[in-house]
């Protein structure tokens, strides 16, 4: 096995169970926007996270989906701190990073890195692939000599399923999955122990998608990695999470196990998520009763009072219009925020 | 029954800087009058173009139509001078696009976008298509229709806007509407709701539907029929039930095995199709499908598969698509 093998697990070493390498507590993050009138007149304020509590254990994968505008990347940019939280406390490996200092950061945010959704927009269409992995490599000096940083860029390379060759490319001479690999190999370069996946497939092809699927599985497998998984597609994050969380308009709806989760969904927002999944199987599909949810997700500038999801839900009663659900231990371990449970 | 559209070995081309692409390079199916077909396949595969084509929307002089015939209630739409093309394009064959912000007008109000179609294609006046305006938007289950016709594309959030988008298709009552990724960039709960919508509506009015979508989940809900793409060729042909159950192309049993189902146990791994989507000015002599194809023979590298019967109207374009079953089971039992 490789250098690199070795040397991240010696700094992720497999914890035992419940060890928590990151808890999100009570997270908030208002964005203020100039407001509809002419002139910019009236400033409002985007509830994009509104308290959200989570914890990730070291070696899982914990899924968070919703739909757009749900806060869900929102989120991850605060567990990264490329975004000041408004309040709560982001605690990795125990120390709770909104109160250090750009400084101390630095040296954090090695071991929090991230795969953005398009490999395009995310790598530098002047560098070639080996700068790129290189870089950051030379900046944290990880490894200092040039020679040295090149045999590890290749080592990188072959690691995400790219040819040595590959790093004398420019992005856009590649497809989209080997750019997605590149933006894969870069996080590993500084060998981190959480990475925020924020919609790392949904813009590859079909076919694709299930190869960068298994390679980051395999990854985590050998370097002992812990993920973030952030997505919309709920078949993909089944497939990828052992722990789920739903999030709608700034909060968490549901959160348990992955199992738990898509069989005994208990948040009605979840279900009408599950039902609206569509299956590939037309027999399976002729038969299945769907649950489609009536209007749209709410402005989070203006988000319904209560329970930010009564406008569509078939369950709602008088109550949810003013009641704000708290997120309850439903069924041992089994977390939804609805009062009707 | 008569066919609606017609599709004969259709071919469709592009000028670039890397060679000439064949985008779409001789493909044949067709539309029964209100049914449902889907055109599958992933970027690039010659889809959009098919549809593009179809309207004669392909931008030259880049782009052009090099061979085939488009058959539309029987007349050839390639042959039409352009005047009677025009007449036909939003009349009796519309289209909905996949990002309805870049294809509605955003300094028209919503109101003249909806009724210069009736005014122009249906010869309505002004109050005429005024109230077949709002009617529409009801149909499309948009309330406040009166206010809402006052408004600017940009005060609708993009439900809104694909639901616009096909009320704008439907306002002249087309015997065809071709969807291109209708629901790729709405939320799962949204396009729920536009496909049911869209179903619905065409089953009422009678439409036929033309499905353009990577989406395997949304083309076994919606398509009676199935055309399933590949590097500018259709590769597999038959109805949905046959394709889903008894895929007789690789590349079609790959993209369903590639896909994790939520009706189905957590399996351990995914099977991905290996390698990387095709060069289209660099293609293969022989299937283009055979440099990522798990059981491709000799023959394969050499020699185009034709579109081939394997069973009534179920077609396969592959040199082993008879005994691909057998060859796909045994590979599965080996790897277990």
């Amino acid at each position: 096995m490789s250098a690199m093998a070795e040397r991240i697990p010696a700094e992720a070493a497999p914890a035992p169970a419940g060890d928590v390498i990151l808890e999100v507590r009570n997270l908030v993050k208002y964005f203020h926007v100039s407001g509809g009138g002419f002139l910019g007149g009236g400033a409002a304020v985007v509830k994009a996270v509104d308290g959200v509590s989570l914890s990730i254990r070291r070696g899982e994968t914990l899924g968070l989906v919703g739909e757009s505008g749900c806060g869900k990347t929102t989120t991850g940019r605060c567990i990264l701190m490329l975004e000041r939280p408004t309040s709560g406390q982001v605690i990795f490996e125990g120390r709770d990073l909104t109160t250090l200092t750009t400084k101390e950061l630095r040296a954090v945010r090695r071991k929090i890195q991230v795969i953005f959704q398009d490999p395009y927009s995310s790598l530098n269409p002047r560098m070639t692939v080996g700068q790129m992995i290189a870089e950051p490599i030379a900046v944290h000096g990880i490894v200092p000599e040039r020679k040295a940083r090149n045999d590890r860029v290749q080592e990188l390379l072959s690691v995400a399923g790219l040819l040595p060759a590959m790093a004398d490319r420019y992005p856009h001479e590649l497809s989209g999955g080997q750019r997605q690999r590149v933006g894969i190999a870069r996080a590993l370069a500084m060998e981190p122990s959480l990475i925020v996946c924020d919609e790392p497939v949904s813009a590859l092809d079909v076919s694709i998608q299930a190869q960068i699927i298994n390679l980051l599985e395999s990854l985590q497998n050998r370097f002992g990695l812990t993920y973030l998984f952030v997505a919309h597609d709920l078949s993909v994050v089944r497939h990828i999470s052992d722990r789920v969380a739903v999030m709608y308009l700034g909060k968490i709806a549901e959160i348990t196990d992955r199992a738990s989760l898509y069989s005994e969904p208990l948040h009605p927002y979840t279900k009408a998520l599950l039902s609206a999944v569509p299956i590939p199987d037309p027999v399976v599909e002729a038969t299945r009763e769907r649950m489609v949810l009536g209007g749209e997700v709410p402005s989070p500038i203006n988000p319904p009072s209560g329970c930010v999801f009564h406008p569509r839900c078939p369950i709602a009663i008088e109550e949810c219009k003013t009641v704000v659900p708290v997120l309850k231990d439903v069924r041992s371990g089994h977390y939804a925020a609805c009062i009707r449970l | 029954m008569e066919n609606l559209l017609e599709v004969r070995d259709l071919r469709t081309q592009f000028s670039t800087g890397g060679g000439i692409v064949h985008a779409v390079d001789g493909v044949s199916w067709d539309v029964q009058p209100g049914e449902t077909v889907a055109l599958v396949g992933e970027s690039g595969c010659g889809k959009s173009v098919s549809a593009l084509s179809i309207m004669r929307l392909i931008a030259a002089p880049a782009g052009r139509i090099t061979g085939g015939q488009i058959f539309f209630k029987g007349r050839d739409l390639l042959t039409l001078p352009d005047h009677e093309m025009r007449d036909i394009r939003g009349k009796d064959i519309a289209m909905v696009f996949q990002e309805p912000m870049t294809s509605l007008n955003p300094v028209l109000t919503v109101g003249r976008q909806l009724t210069e179609p009736c005014e122009i294609h249906l010869g309505m006046t002004p109050a005429q298509s005024r109230v077949r305006a709002i009617e529409i938007l009801g149909l499309v289950g948009i309330s406040d229709a009166e206010r809402r016709l006052r408004q600017y594309p940009h005060q609708f959030s993009g439900g809104m806007r694909q639901r616009l988008m096909i009320a704008m298709a439907l306002s002249c009552n087309p015997a065809l509407v071709l969807a291109d990724e209708p629901t790729t960039a709405l939320d799962v709960t949204i396009q729920a709701q536009i496909l049911e919508l869209m179903k619905g509506l065409s089953q009422r009015l009678g439409a036929a539907m033309l499905i353009i979508t990577h989406n395997l989940g949304v083309v076994a809900r919606y398509a009676d029929r199935v055309n399933v793409m590949y590097a500018g060729k259709i590769v597999e042909q038959g109805t949905a039930r046959e394709i889903y159950a008894d895929p007789r192309h690789p590349y079609t049993l790959g993209l369903l095995r590639s896909v994790p189902r939520l009706d189905e146990p957590k399996r351990e791994k995914l099977a991905p199709i290996q390698g990387q989507p095709p060069d289209l000015t660099r293609l293969p002599p022989g299937c283009a499908f055979a440099p990522r194809c798990a059981f491709a023979i000799g023959r394969c590298a050499v020699e185009i598969p034709p579109l081939e019967v394997v069973d009534g109207n179920h077609r396969s374009a592959c040199w082993v698509a008879r005994d691909l079953r057998e060859r796909a089971a045994a590979e599965t039992k080996e790897a277990a």
